[in-house]
């Protein structure tokens, strides 16, 4: 429904365009992550090998502007032909008043690839496929209003269809799976949709937040038929919704940042359904500095606990992996600039201190002109087997990305 | 006996004003160049073109539109605006500081990519600003107290008279040793700086190459930053400046950050 009426606004729009200064952009790349480890499940040696091109417009007039990113991709494994709008919205800008219209990539929150109070969808797949940093987040069909009166900022974003984080496909990542043998699985989307509204403003000299959702997990949970001998499972989305803050600002010598979120799982509120998540907290702290030029260091630091853990425990039945009741990870990111900044180091490593699940991902990227850039990296996964990385110990990657800016 | 006095004081008088001229610290020096320089008019904005060129001639184009308030004096607190161009990859990007004298920056950037505003730690203000020869000092100004300035001597730098000026970092954590900076008496502002790095060899050469009188404000529209010991130079085109247009306060928030309004980025 939103993609039709971004559609006809788009054509709408068009006779205006001649009015309004138009930009097309794009780019044309190449992205292949080769496997380390081992094979796929479906025997493949690749995690990702594709070629992709991208169209950008860019129209902007006084109050309004158009953006619309088309993609266009050949899969070699299999999902051949792709096309995607990444975004298409039109924004128009009032005095203190915003509203932007359409598929849009929203990104709220402090985390470094830990999520507290980013609640829009992602790609886990993309990462994990070694794809470049903007295949993270997908974009979501909605409204976004923006309302700027002086004692603080406000956006709500209101989205009629829900749209689901993109998991690792179980054809190229070995994915944990407690029950194997059922090979009758559906998907069950959520028929509504989910509303965020984020507040936030300057408190001495710090970028203070408040976040509230309501709508539902990103990610689904997986409910068999019947315990003791199931016949189909269904995955679904179950109901959440957030309350969370944040706070970020100068401490020392770096920045520090600071985010809370309380999980509110509104399908299971006492926490004895195992197959929905337990309603939680996470906290989060990152600081980051930069020691000398060119060089920055950020640590992370991050926890999840869950609220109804006796329940959980009472009802998780006997062969399924147990959870703590507190989860502690720490990450840290290295990132250093060489060649006045044409060539970038980074490396990221996460690691959870109870069960071991680590995540590991080096990168060199180099800009060979002011239009062609490459970048060579590898992801490493480990830990308990049904750990969020552990599950993918066999899913090291080595991975190439090239592109070419027009 | 009364002639004699008059003669005699008639005699010291042009002394006693060009003592005064003259009577300028190198602090006064440096301080006046700063506002000169970096704090002409209410605000300031410019599109802005560097070529970073190495020593085989190789070309990166940086390209952006700088905003720049005053919240005070000159030689107070700041606020910039960058919205950028070019490369491609960095295209939308957007960056802001808040410039405190005396005190860390504060700073934020919006990538694009991942539509995110990131906060960014920025205690190192002698790093290289978007991987040029400048630094970000050099950009939006270093700390007059940071050095101690002192007028070594006057000289022309082509036909125009200048204060030679030779400032030390008062603390050991910068790049360079010491340098001197000429700076125009009539207009003042700095029209070349030689740097030495902490062994005293040369480092690092400025130069204003284009002067332009932009509503009444000379404004150095045209000057390369050049690495004397790696041969990589950075050439500036200031294009489309203009003084006193009247930028609101809240340019500087996350919301333009995110979405730049046009009016002001063209």
């Amino acid at each position: 429904m939103l993609r039709t009426v971004t559609l006809f606004s788009v054509l709408l729009l068009a006779p205006l365009a001649v009015l309004a200064e138009v930009t097309l952009s794009g780019f044309v790349q190449q992205n292949t992550a080769f496997n380390t480890a081992g094979q796929n499940p479906d025997g493949r040696h690749y995690k990702w090998l594709e070629e992709r091109a991208q169209i950008k417009l860019d129209a902007t007039g006084d109050a309004w502007r158009l953006l619309a990113k088309g993609d266009l991709a050949y899969d070699h494994l299999g999902r051949q032909n792709e096309s995607e709008l990444r975004e298409g919205y039109i924004d128009y800008a009032g005095g203190n008043w915003d509203l932007r219209l359409g598929r849009q990539v929203i990104t709220w929150g402090l985390g470094d690839l830990v999520f507290v109070n980013d609640f829009f969808p992602k790609d886990h797949e993309a990462l994990f496929a070694g794809r470049p940093l903007e295949y993270l987040k997908r974009g979501v069909d909605a409204v976004k209003l923006g309302a700027y009166p002086e004692f603080a900022s406000f956006e709500l974003v209101l989205s009629p269809d829900f749209r689901e984080s993109r998991i690792p496909d179980a054809r190229r990542f070995r994915l944990y799976d407690p029950m194997p043998t059922v090979v009758n699985r559906e998907t069950v989307k959520p028929e509504e949709g989910d509303v965020g509204l984020r507040a936030y403003r300057d408190v001495a000299g710090y970028d203070a937040a408040l976040y509230l959702y309501r709508g539902f997990q990103r990610t689904p949970s997986m409910r068999p038929d019947n315990m003791t001998a199931p016949t189909r499972i269904t995955y679904f989305y179950p109901k959440l919704s957030v309350y969370g803050a944040s706070l970020s600002g100068r401490a020392g010598e770096g920045v520090l940042s600071l985010e809370a979120a309380y999980y509110d799982s509104r399908e299971d509120r006492s926490g004895d359904d195992f197959t929905v998540p337990n309603s939680q907290t996470r906290l989060l702290a990152g600081y980051q500095i930069q020691p000398v030029e060119d060089v920055s260091l950020g640590f992370q630091y991050y926890a999840e606990t869950m609220h109804d853990y006796d329940a959980y425990l009472a009802a998780l039945p006997a062969g399924f992996p147990v959870e703590k009741r507190w989860s502690h990870t720490v990450t840290a990111r290295l990132t250093q600039f060489f060649l006045h900044q044409t060539l970038r180091l980074s490396a990221y490593a996460s690691y959870n201190t109870g069960n071991g699940d680590h995540f590991v991902n080096p990168e060199l990227r180099y800009s060979f002109t002011d239009r062609v850039w490459g970048a060579a990296g590898a992801n490493f996964f480990g830990g308990k087997p049904w750990g969020q990385f552990g599950q993918l110990a066999r899913d090291d990657n080595v991975y190439l990305q090239a592109r070419y800016e027009f | 006996m009364k002639h004699w006095l008059i003669w005699m004081i008639a005699a010291l008088l042009p002394l006693a004003f060009t003592s005064q001229a003259q009577a300028f610290s190198g602090e006064e020096v440096m301080k006046k160049s700063q506002a000169a320089f970096l704090y002409p008019g209410k605000d300031f904005k410019a599109r802005v073109v560097m070529k970073l060129i190495n020593k085989d001639g190789q070309e990166r184009v940086r390209e952006m539109t700088m905003l720049r308030k005053n919240m005070g004096e000159a030689g107070g607190d700041q606020k910039y605006f960058m919205y950028f161009f070019q490369p491609s990859d960095v295209k939308d990007m957007t960056f802001m500081i808040h410039k405190y004298p005396a005190r860390d920056d504060d700073r934020w950037m919006f990538i694009p990519a991942i539509n995110m505003v990131k906060r960014i730690a920025a205690q190192d203000k002698r790093s290289s600003f978007v991987g040029s020869d400048f630094t970000y000092e050099d950009v939006s100004g270093r700390d007059i107290e940071d050095d101690t300035h002192v007028v070594e001597r006057e000289e022309k730098v082509d036909d125009r008279d200048c204060y030679v000026v030779k400032s030390t970092p008062k603390g050991a954590d910068s790049d360079f040793g010491y340098k001197f900076t000429w700076v125009d008496k009539a207009n003042f502002l700095p029209l070349k700086e030689e740097q030495y790095d902490r062994k005293g060899a040369r480092y690092k050469e400025f130069t204003a190459d284009e002067i332009a009188d932009v509503k009444g404000i000379p404004t150095a529209v045209k000057r390369t930053m050049k690495n004397l010991q790696t041969g990589h130079r950075t050439e500036v085109a200031y294009l489309k400046t203009g003084y006193g247009l009247g930028i609101e306060d809240n340019l500087f928030t996350e919301r333009f950050l995110r979405q730049p309004p046009r009016k002001w980025v063209d």
